[in-house]
């Protein structure tokens, strides 16, 4: 499997690490709300198709990307980083730092 | 001369005579040679002992697939077992035993066994092996005790229990094309491909490239087949665009077209050559693939199709052609298609004697009377071979008319003198690599067999195109045609009007008759090497198991090393009879990887041995030099304990821990996970990542403080620096530094994105000393300079900068010893040079150096937590740090920490131990209330960490015992089976030694 991660192109899977379903919604820090910590903490999609997956280019750029995965074939349709700031990437580029 | 060498012929260098022992006796044969073609020209017919019945068995084919000659390659203390002795090149000084026979390979007391057939049927180990359901042997102790017996008399090889002195190592390669078999198909589309100046990579299983054109004796281009294919595979050779792989097997087809592979790099010689691994496991990703890899013969399913001697036709078709090697002297055949008849007249050709062509079709072509004829052959069709005579080899078979079309015998059998037997049932495409793929094979009535399907667009990343035997297109000049095709269309070109080779080959239709089995009285064997017959696939179908994949299960069917490459097919026929439905109703089972057989030492490859890495604190090399015991955590290298001559671990270590508590004492903690948080909402990020405040925390000093995870269970601890405003350096535990750098990662990448805060690893950039006890001030008072390390200017849990010998350090008082401690860090690049330092600095006052081994004394005598208590399944509360979860603020696992079953009674808490029969107590040792050694049970709890405490002159440890708070002060028993050590314990605090801490405040 491939992803290309934004920063550094189309990488093998060995370099990245999965963090976890894409889906998920933490509640505000302060929420008190037990079942939307539980369904946070335990509860997963499971889908048979495109997933929503959150991904870590640990083994390079160390960037998390939202990628969204189908399960059946592994075909990745979109990635982007989580914190959804072209910007960023862009002046690491231009740094250099890329 | 050997009986069995032909005279001239073959591909072997006969004048290069190689010496090698099979179970001991010595043996020759030629370069070129298998295993299994030198012990044939030897006149060996034995190679080993069935895996149920132990009974005799030869070599079956001639190549990959086979079942049935598997041996144990010797070297030195080195034993691999269930190596294919015709996949073995031989070697001079190879040491091969067989497999599976006891006291020897010839006389074989197990062999009884097959007198109790019924008993060893399908489904043998579940019926067995759950034990009489009645009767006086239920469920007792003396069935487990059969068990063990019953398993030793099945199997195959033993495993050697030396270690793996073989190198491994792994590759990663990128091509356009990878074509896979190099037989004529493979090497015309790797040869088309190239020429279109895709990147290719050529593999081929066995050691020369050609595949059947080594040994079909077609002509090619007006030569022989194999000189053609040494021309095609020298014209690659020379190409830049093309790597060319023999002895490399594909075993794996993987997602986004992965595929992997090993290389047999140095089997096939005594030793490797400098630098050279045994195997190297290829990791190839390609644009596209070409599966050129044929087809398998398959054996007919009769009784004593297993006896030494029977073989399939084509293997002996190559060992005469490319080994020079006869299987036989006087030969029948038994087939159900024509590609049996030019095996025939090969053998003829090569000197044997063809005394009878046995076939199940009622009329044969003309063709393939003439190809009988010319092998001097006489044909029996209509007929079938109903049973094998013999002993240990074959001395005939017995042959019966026979109707194909309802399987029936007629008439009197009769016996026919041979000492080989040849059976083919037809082809089957080697689909394994498709249907790993993804790709679902299709029955094909015609052939017979299951072929590939066209590559859909289903999976797109998967980009496949066949050609040749692997399509069921079996003759040579199809395969030419298709192999260019398939690697013009891989490399994206376009077809140009050339000439293809010309191919001279024998007459003969690609389609068999159905015929898969004889139904005649004896043990008909469907799949080899897991002694499965035809009689256990019906049992299984009476007893109920309909679908495929239970019957592989039930009668372990195709479950062998060689993963039914010769039985799938049999077996799903006789199965689809018993059920009387048509084959394709059935199906075939899912092929997996691997292929075949992969070592496990390439996958682990660079992981172990010399190209594992290693992480070497600044100081490593003065440890080594001043006698330290290295102990490997993780990647890590560090002391264990600093012994003196004729001391004993625990000697060191006491000796060490006592020292610190009485003078000083320094340890290496520069593995401590480092992490720089800095930036505007540092504070505020650490107020959420701890569970207890850190925005508060004045610049100059520090704080221990606790991670939990989301869950809401306790993560990891450490203390973390606040160096200035927005700049704090956080310490994790050695074995959790990746995982919280990763965690603080994910919560600043996902969750808060919008806090102004930078994380950075400096876990290589900092040296770090602990140094502590009683003197710990008065060494650093005389080697820092710069600033003042009184209690005024460092106190508890201080900062403070200076200098040590002229480099720049930080020193923090803070202690995991439970002393007066300090932690100094410095640059990685000055860690070995202030080490140093403080050493010289700390002779006057008695400085010791300490381990491992003497730090988790210090810290057990102070029950303080580490990875061993911080399991994952323990709460703050269990380990009672719930003095450090904030009331004021929420943080990580705030809100899921005070669920039910997290503060529910019955939790196992943190508690210290001691022993009371002043015996050492283990570590994992379970605690029980009241001890019955015979039948151990209702365990408490078990042991973390244990020691021996220098400062309380006792065997103590730490525990997780449930309760554990409230029995403080009573008595339980350590019940430990495994070691056999029981024996009393007093529960305690988990606070041995100074709980007050007025030692570190001092």
């Amino acid at each position: 499997m491939l992803i290309t991660c934004p920063y550094c192109g189309p990488r093998d899977v060995i370099e990245f690490t999965y963090q976890g379903d894409g889906n998920r919604e933490r509640p505000q820090p302060a929420s008190q709300d037990l079942d939307a910590w539980n369904a946070y903490v335990y509860d997963r999609l499971n889908p048979a198709g495109d997933h929503n997956e959150i991904w870590q280019h640990s083994g390079s750029c160390r960037a998390h990307l939202r990628v969204v995965r189908n399960t059946l074939t592994h075909e990745i349709s979109s990635v982007a980083f989580t914190r959804g700031d072209h910007k960023v990437a862009a002046r690491h580029k231009a740094e250099g730092k890329s | 001369m050997s009986p069995r060498r032909t005279d001239a012929g073959g591909r072997i260098d006969r004048l290069r005579t190689i010496r090698f022992t099979f179970d001991g006796a010595p043996y020759t044969g030629h370069a070129g040679d298998t295993l299994a073609s030198a012990l044939l020209a030897n006149g060996v017919t034995l190679f080993g002992r069935s895996f149920k019945y132990h009974r005799p068995r030869g070599v079956l084919t001639a190549g990959v697939e086979e079942p049935n000659a598997l041996v144990t390659v010797l070297r030195g203390e080195v034993r691999e077992p269930n190596i294919a002795a015709t996949m073995v090149e031989i070697y001079d000084g190879l040491t091969a035993v067989s497999q599976n026979r006891f006291p020897s390979l010839a006389w074989d007391v197990s062999a009884a066994n097959q007198l109790g057939g019924k008993l060893l049927s399908a489904g043998f180990y579940y019926k067995t092996f759950m034990g009489p359901a009645i009767g006086p042997l239920k469920s007792t102790r003396f069935w487990m005790f059969c068990e063990h017996f019953i398993r030793r008399a099945a199997g195959l090889g033993r495993a050697g229990t030396a270690a793996d002195s073989g190198r491994y190592e792994r590759m990663n390669a990128f091509c356009d094309v990878l074509v896979i078999g190099s037989g004529p198909a493979g090497l015309m589309a790797a040869r088309a491909a190239a020429d279109q100046g895709a990147r290719v990579i050529l593999s081929e299983l066995e050691p020369h490239y050609g595949g059947s054109a080594n040994w079909s004796g077609e002509t090619i281009d007006g030569m022989p087949g194999a000189d053609w294919a040494a021309r095609a595979a020298g014209q690659l050779e020379g190409y830049d665009n093309v790597r060319l792989l023999p002895r490399t097997t594909v075993w794996g087809y993987y997602d986004g077209n992965t595929l992997a592979a090993l290389e047999r790099v140095a089997d096939h010689k005594e030793r490797p050559g400098k630098g050279e691994p045994r195997h190297r496991y290829w990791i190839i990703r390609a644009k596209s693939v070409v599966l050129a890899t044929g087809s398998f013969e398959r054996p007919l399913v009769f009784p004593g199709n297993d006896r030494p001697g029977v073989m399939l036709a084509h293997a002996a078709e190559r060992y005469a052609n490319e080994y020079g090697v006869l299987a036989g002297n006087r030969i029948a055949l038994f087939t159900n298609n024509d590609s049996a008849y030019r095996s025939g007249l090969a053998l003829k050709k090569a000197g044997a004697a063809i005394v009878a062509i046995v076939d199940v079709r009622p009329e044969l072509s003309s063709e393939m009377r003439e190809l009988a004829d010319e092998a001097e052959a006489k044909i029996l069709f209509g007929h079938a071979v109903v049973a094998t005579e013999g002993g240990k080899a074959l001395s005939g078979v017995k042959v019966q008319r026979f109707d194909m079309v309802n399987g029936a015998l007629a008439g009197e059998a009769r016996s026919i003198q041979a000492d080989c037997l040849l059976m083919s049932g037809g082809w089957s495409p080697t689909i394994h690599l498709a249907s790993q793929a993804g790709a679902k094979a299709e029955w094909n009535a015609a052939r017979q067999a299951f072929l590939p399907p066209k590559p859909t667009q289903r999976w797109p990343s998967q980009r496949w195109i066949g050609a040749g035997a692997f399509t069921g297109s079996f003759s040579t000049a199809e395969a030419i045609a298709e192999g260019r095709a398939a690697g013009l269309s891989a490399a994206g070109g376009t077809g140009v009007p050339t000439a293809l080779p010309v191919v001279e080959a024998a007459p003969g239709g690609p389609d068999p008759a159905p015929v898969f089995e004889i139904r005649a009285n004896g043990k008909s064997f469907v799949d080899f090497q897991h002694d499965v017959t035809a009689e256990d696939v019906r049992l299984a179908h009476r007893e109920g198991f309909v679908s495929v994949e239970h019957l592989k299960r039930y009668t372990t069917l195709g479950m062998a090393t060689d993963q039914g490459k010769s039985s799938n097919i049999p077996g799903l026929a006789i199965m689809a009879e018993a059920l009387g439905k048509p084959i394709p109703e059935v199906g075939t089972t899912r092929f997996r990887p691997p292929f075949s057989a992969v070592s496990i030492g390439s996958l682990a490859a660079e992981r172990f041995g010399d190209l594992r890495p290693q992480r070497l604190t600044p100081m490593h090399d003065w440890h080594v030099a001043n006698g330290a015991t290295m102990y490997s955590a993780g990647l890590w290298y560090r002391p264990m304990i600093y012994g003196h001559p004729g001391e004993t671990i625990e000697q060191a270590y006491v000796r060490e821990a006592r020292a610190t508590r009485e003078s000083a004492g320094i340890v290496d903690v520069s593995t401590l996970g480092k992490i720089a948080v800095q930036g505007p909402d540092a504070a505020e990020f650490l107020d959420q990542v701890y569970t207890n405040m850190f925005s508060t925390l004045a610049v100059g000093k520090a704080r221990y403080g606790l991670m939990l995870r989301e869950d809401g269970l306790a993560f990891d601890d450490g203390t973390t620096w606040r160096l200035g405003e927005q700049d704090f350096l956080m310490t994790t535990t050695t074995a959790n530094a990746g995982k919280v750098m990763q965690q603080l990662e994910y919560f600043l990448d996902v969750i808060w994105p919008g806090l102004k805060v930078h994380v950075t690893s400096v876990t290589d950039e900092w040296a770090g000393a602990a140094i502590g006890g009683p003197r710990a001030r008065e060494i650093l008072a005389a080697c820092v300079t710069g600033t003042a390390v009184d209690n005024a200017t460092l106190p508890f849990m201080g900062i403070v900068h200076g200098k040590i010998s002229g480099v720049p350090v930080i020193i923090c008082r803070l202690s995991f010893s439970g002393e007066m401690a300090f932690e100094v860090y410095s640059g990685a690049g000055h860690g070995a040079h202030v080490w140093e330092a403080l050493i010289e600095a700390g002779k006057p006052f008695g400085l010791v150096t300490y381990g491992l081994e003497a730090l988790g004394t210090l810290r057990i005598e102070k029950g303080h937590v580490t990875g061993a208590e911080i399991d994952g399944r323990t709460t703050a509360r269990d380990l009672h740090l719930d003095w450090m979860l904030s009331r004021k603020k929420p943080f990580i696992g705030s809100a899921m920490m005070d669920r039910e079953g997290l503060i529910a009674p019955g939790r196992l808490e943190l508690v210290g131990l001691i022993s009371l029969d002043n015996q050492p107590l283990n570590g994992g040792a379970h605690i029980v209330e009241a001890l019955d050694e015979a039948n151990p049970h209702d365990s408490i709890g078990h042991i973390t960490a244990c020691c021996y405490s220098p400062a309380l002159g006792k065997y103590i440890a730490l525990a997780l015992v449930k309760d554990g708070k409230a029995r403080r002060g009573t008595r339980a028993h350590i019940s430990d089976p495994l070691r056999n050590r029981f024996g009393p314990v007093e529960i305690v605090s988990n606070h041995f030694f100074d709980p007050d801490g007025s030692r570190m405040h001092g």
